[in-house]
């Protein structure tokens, strides 16, 4: 009896190990890289364009036979979770995409606030994570070893705005009306000290809750002073209502350029209200960067369209590319450990089609993007129809700059 | 036309549909002594009632609204039913306890079905030119909607006579009943007419600005501070509440940053509660 009780042992064993060997083999070869979504709440319509573009990057990078480091291919594999455009359950959810699903590596929530919050989760866990859609500068100047940032930083949002709207009128006044959110906020304090230093006036300097509807006293207080220039909004909800809200009371401004919103492409279901609104962007389709690996830009959006049966826009492009970067750093480390990945990142200087990237090594601004540029497209009339060109910098612009605006 | 002067009127016209959804509030307040912390909930139920209502049948979203008054008093009779009707005389915390409840359920069956996206319920109405200021079509009809409905509840209540039943019960519930009021039927049938006008300023809030399912707590919260100036039980307080909170946000906004508002406005409410405890406007008419 006990003989058999022990053969019968030794085979459990046997193939316990057997299956744990196998089991570990499929565990080594995939990357688990985790981030949350805001599937619900104010962020949800940008949140969710960028996730597309990971996806599509995920599925792409999977379909060719996964990332190549050596002899192995590890295949791509996201856990992910609804953050709810909140802090409070980043924190949660980042300890635990850490902690419990053994996440290796990291993708930020979209936007600033949240990104802020996950990264202090992150280095704390001692993981690499590449920031996306998340522009505020701040993040990168507390010391940090393993942040790396896609998009180019919030005070150079609104740079070519307020250049092409010098060209256009020496003299011209702006208000500056913006969502108080991390991001909006590092946005105007740059733009304050550059109206300044170009020598334009700013005549309105305000900010409102991120959740406000109600834009009629602010847009009064707008009329009473009478600015030729309107910068600032915050993320889509807001902007879409102050632009709906600004052409209901005929406030008249000559150049109106919003953060964020306009750039989806829901922004054009505003109909009139939405003709001559002008975003900084992070990227449009047209743009004419020849990428050292990937899609070009073209592809990208025409692959991006097809898939998803929508236009892609900047929050897609930089989830996408954010794919791509991370790929490359894996691929030139030769290894998925986290300080050669970091390393890979910090010798980085490529283009891709979301344009150039390099991440700065300097410790005071660890991770913080220095070679990207934005662009801005305005929403223009063409044969009826609302389309949006890029129109500025000049040299990369497809249409004339709208001024002033209907 | 100053900007001041534009603001005050703004003010004004916005206020009177936040005076009309505190109307509700306060005549559960004043008829059951039950604060309904469903009140939210039922504003957002107004919003989204217009939204798919306008989007179904393509109909303009002012012809819609005498729907959104039916709606909200169905719901606000099942509501009673359900949360409340057990909760009257006993302890007031129960009756809070349970129309939050109520508030977390029907928020979190919104949530998802809805998200918590942004809705828009596209009115065009030409608006009002005055000077370099315009005041939004929208505002101009929620308020004079908001008028028309005070005039038509004020007729109800003092002429006809469920209204009557309804204040006799919120005199005294006990003589009434002793006269043969069905008690009952009639607390149910005031929680559905406070509904129906949280209903209906949401339905009227819907046409000014964009909603989410989450919206409703904001508007709540204005409505809590509404009743307050206006006085529990009193919907005529409420609606000049309403008008004057309006009136301070619109004499305030061109002073200062607009952030600050809300901060004015908690201050008025804390002082008004402490210094006028009755509301502010509770002078003006006699408690019938």
């Amino acid at each position: 009896m006990t003989r058999w009780v022990r053969i019968a042992a030794a085979a459990l064993t046997a193939a316990g190990t057997a299956l744990g060997a196998a089991a570990s083999a499929q565990a080594a070869d995939t990357i688990t890289v985790g981030f949350t979504v805001s599937q619900t709440g104010a962020l949800n319509v940008d949140s969710l364009a960028q996730l597309r573009g990971f996806e599509m990057w995920r599925d792409d990078v999977n379909a060719a036979g996964g990332i190549k480091v050596g002899n192995k291919h590890y295949t791509v594999k996201f856990v992910s979770y609804d953050d709810q455009s909140q802090g409070a359950r980043v924190q949660q959810l980042y300890t635990r995409l850490i902690v419990q699903d053994k996440a290796e590596f990291l993708f930020s929530p979209y936007s600033s606030g949240l990104a802020a919050t996950a990264a202090v989760i992150s280095e704390q866990y001692g993981k690499l994570m590449l920031t996306v859609g998340a522009a505020e500068a701040k993040t990168y100047e507390l010391g940090n070893k393993y942040l790396f940032q896609v998009y180019t930083p919030a005070d150079k949002y609104l740079t070519g705005a307020l250049e092409g709207l010098k060209q256009k009128k020496a003299d011209a006044t702006i208000a500056l009306v913006y969502s108080d959110d991390p991001f909006s906020k590092a946005v105007a304090g740059a733009t304050r000290e550059q109206a300044k230093a170009m020598g334009l006036k700013i005549v309105l300097d305000e900010s409102y809750p991120p959740d406000q509807t109600d834009f009629s006293a602010i847009i009064n207080k707008i009329i009473s002073a009478k600015p030729d220039a309107l910068l600032g909004g915050g993320h889509y909800p807001d902007g879409a209502t102050l632009a709906r809200q600004l052409h209901d009371q005929n406030a008249g401004i000559k150049w109106v350029t919003l953060l964020v919103a306009p750039d989806s492409a829901k922004f054009a279901s505003l109909g009139d209200a939405a003709d001559g609104i002008s975003v900084p962007s992070q990227w449009a389709p047209e743009v004419t960067y020849k990428p050292n690996f990937g899609p070009t830009p073209e592809e990208f959006a025409k692959r991006f369209q097809a898939k998803f049966n929508t236009p892609s826009d900047y929050h897609s492009a930089g989830g996408y590319a954010a794919g791509l970067i991370f790929q490359r750093a894996i691929e030139q480390a030769g290894s998925i450990v986290p300080a050669k990945v970091a390393a890979a990142l910090d010798k980085m200087d490529v283009t891709t089609m979301f344009g150039r990237c390099k991440f700065s090594t300097d410790p005071k601004s660890h991770g913080l993007q220095l070679a990207h540029e934005m662009v801005l497209t305005q929403w223009q009339k063409k044969d009826g129809q609302l389309v949006k060109p890029v129109i500025w910098p000049r040299s990369a612009a497809t249409a004339p700059i709208l001024y002033p605006i209907p | 036309m100053s900007g001041l002067l534009a603001s005050i009127v703004d003010g004004i016209l916005v206020g009177s549909v936040y005076g009309m959804a505190a109307m509700g509030l306060t005549l559960i307040w004043g008829v059951m002594d039950v604060i309904n912390l469903s009140h939210g909930a039922l504003i957002v139920g107004g919003m989204f009632a217009l939204y798919l209502i306008a989007a179904a049948l393509g109909l303009s979203a002012y012809a819609i609204l005498p729907s959104a008054v039916v709606i909200g008093f169905g719901a606000g009779v099942v509501l009673y039913w359900l949360a409340v009707h057990r909760m009257i005389g006993r302890a007031p915390l129960m009756s809070l306890l349970s129309t939050f409840a109520a508030n977390l359920v029907l928020i979190g069956i919104g949530t998802a079905l809805w998200g918590t996206v942004l809705f828009n319920v596209p009115v065009s109405l030409p608006g009002l030119r005055l000077g370099g200021y315009t005041f939004p079509g929208t505002h101009l009809m929620a308020a004079a909607l908001t008028g028309f409905v005070a005039v038509v509840l004020y007729l109800f209540m003092q002429h006809t006579r469920p209204g009557k039943a309804i204040r006799a019960v919120a005199g005294n519930r006990v003589a009434a009943e002793l006269v043969g009021i069905p008690t009952r039927r009639v607390l149910a049938s005031a929680f559905g007419l406070g509904a129906a006008l949280a209903c209906v300023s949401g339905a009227l809030i819907a046409t000014m600005f964009p909603f989410t399912v989450l919206s409703g707590d904001a508007y709540q919260l204005k409505s809590f501070v509404v009743t307050v100036l206006g006085g529990l039980g009193n919907p005529a307080g409420a609606l000049l509440g309403g008008v004057a909170l309006g009136l301070l946000e619109g004499l305030v906004t061109p002073f200062m940053p607009v952030s600050w508002t809300s901060v004015i406005e908690f201050v008025l409410f804390i002082i008004v509660l402490v210094a006028f405890p009755r509301g502010l406007f509770n002078f003006v008419f006699r408690r019938s």
